[in-house]
C-alpha cells in the first residue's frame, strides 16, 4: 500500500503552499521576501518601543507626556495616515485591474494625506523643541523623539517610495514585475500603520493621561 | 465537488481569479480601524472603563485593530499562500514580545531592587 499524501486528493493547481502544485507563483514569492523585511522592521520598532516604555517616566523634572501632547493633532495624523492606507490600497487594486488613470488618482490622494501626516508631525516637533522640550531635555523625551522620528522618517521614504512607483507606472505601464514592486510599495505603507498604532497607543494615548 | 471547496479558504475579499482583494473589503477595513481608533480615543479621555483597566483596555483596542489591518489591508489570511506569511508573523511577534516586555520586566525589576538615592 502506498504512502496517500494530500496532493493525491486535490488537482495540484489547489494543493500549492501545501506541498503540491510546484514553486510558488513569483508574486507570492516577492511578497513573502517583503513581509519578512516588513517583520524585521517591526523588531527594530520594538527596541524603540521597548526604549519608550522603560525610559517615559524619567522627564529630569522637565515636561511629561500628558503636558506636551495635543491629542487633537494625533487624532488627525491618525486620520490622514488611515485614509492614505485607504487610497493606497485602492490604488493598488485599481493597478491590479489596469486602470491607470485611477491608481495615479488614488496615488495622488496617498501622497497628499502621506505628507499631511509629516507636516503636522514636524510642526509639533518644531513647536516641542521650541518650547525647550527637545531630545535633549529629558530621557524621556530622547526616547519619543528617536521613536515617533524613525516612524516619520519611514512615512517619508514611503513617500518616495510612492513618488518612484508613479514614476515607473508612467514610464513603463503596468508590467507584472512593476506590479509586484506595487505590491511591496502597499504592504510598507500598510505596514507604517500598524506601527503608528502602536505609536499613537503607547506613546500619546497613555502618555497623555 | 466537498474537496475542492476545502481548499477555497481566502482572505475576506479575494476574488476568485483577482490576486488582491476589493473595493468592498477597503471600506470594511476602514471604517472598523476608524470605529476602533475613535474608541481608543475615548477611552483613554474618559472614565468609561474603570480607570486602572484603561491601559490594558487600550493594548486590548490596538491588538484589534492591528488585526483589522493585517486581515483587510495586508489580505493576511488562512489560505494555503499564506501559510509562510503567518509562521513568519508569530516568530516576528514572539521576538517583539521578548524584547518590550522583557526590558520592561528586567527595568521595573532593577527599579525595585534600587537603594534609596542618597539626596
Amino acid at each position: 500500500m502506498s504512502i496517500t499524501t494530500i496532493a493525491d486528493f486535490v488537482p495540484t493547481e489547489l494543493a500549492r503552499g501545501r506541498g503540491g502544485g510546484g514553486p510558488a507563483p513569483t508574486r507570492t514569492v516577492v511578497a513573502y521576501g517583503f513581509w519578512i523585511f516588513l517583520l524585521s522592521d517591526f523588531v527594530l520598532f520594538s527596541g524603540l518601543f521597548a526604549a519608550y516604555a522603560v525610559l517615559s517616566g524619567n522627564t529630569a523634572g522637565g515636561p511629561t507626556g500628558s503636558e506636551l501632547f495635543n491629542l487633537r493633532n494625533v487624532f488627525i495624523e491618525t486620520m490622514c495616515l488611515l485614509l492614505s492606507s485607504y487610497t493606497a490600497g485602492l490604488g493598488a487594486l485599481s493597478a491590479e485591474r489596469r486602470q491607470p488613470g485611477s491608481f495615479l488618482i488614488f496615488s495622488a490622494f496617498t501622497f497628499v494625506l502621506g505628507a499631511a501626516f509629516l507636516v503636522i508631525e514636524a510642526r509639533e516637533f518644531a513647536r516641542m523643541a521650541a518650547e525647550g522640550a527637545g531630545p535633549s531635555r529629558s530621557a524621556f523625551l530622547s526616547a519619543f523623539f528617536t521613536l515617533v522620528g524613525t516612524h516619520g522618517v519611514h512615512v517619508t521614504s514611503g513617500l518616495v517610495f510612492l513618488v518612484y512607483m508613479v514614476a515607473q507606472v508612467v514610464a513603463k505601464g503596468l508590467r507584472p514585475h512593476v506590479l509586484r514592486r506595487l505590491l511591496c510599495f502597499s504592504l510598507f505603507w500598510h505596514a507604517l500603520d500598524i506601527i503608528w498604532v502602536g505609536v499613537f497607543t503607547l506613546v500619546y494615548l497613555m502618555g497623555a493621561r | 465537488m466537498a474537496d475542492v471547496r476545502l481548499f477555497h479558504d481566502r482572505t475576506p475579499g479575494v476574488e476568485e481569479y483577482e490576486p488582491t482583494a476589493n473595493y468592498w473589503s477597503y471600506t470594511a477595513g476602514l471604517g472598523l480601524a476608524i470605529l476602533l481608533t475613535i474608541a481608543s480615543f475615548v477611552v483613554s479621555q474618559t472614565n468609561l472603563l474603570w480607570p486602572p483597566g484603561i491601559p490594558m483596555g487600550l493594548i486590548v483596542l490596538a491588538f484589534a485593530q492591528i488585526g483589522v489591518h493585517l486581515v483587510f489591508f495586508l489580505h493576511l489570511g488562512s489560505g494555503p499562500d499564506h501559510t509562510n506569511n503567518i509562521i513568519a508573523l508569530a516568530f516576528g511577534l514572539l521576538i517583539v514580545f521578548l524584547v518590550i516586555a522583557g526590558s520592561v520586566w528586567i527595568i521595573a525589576n532593577l527599579n525595585w531592587n534600587m537603594m534609596e538615592m542618597p539626596r
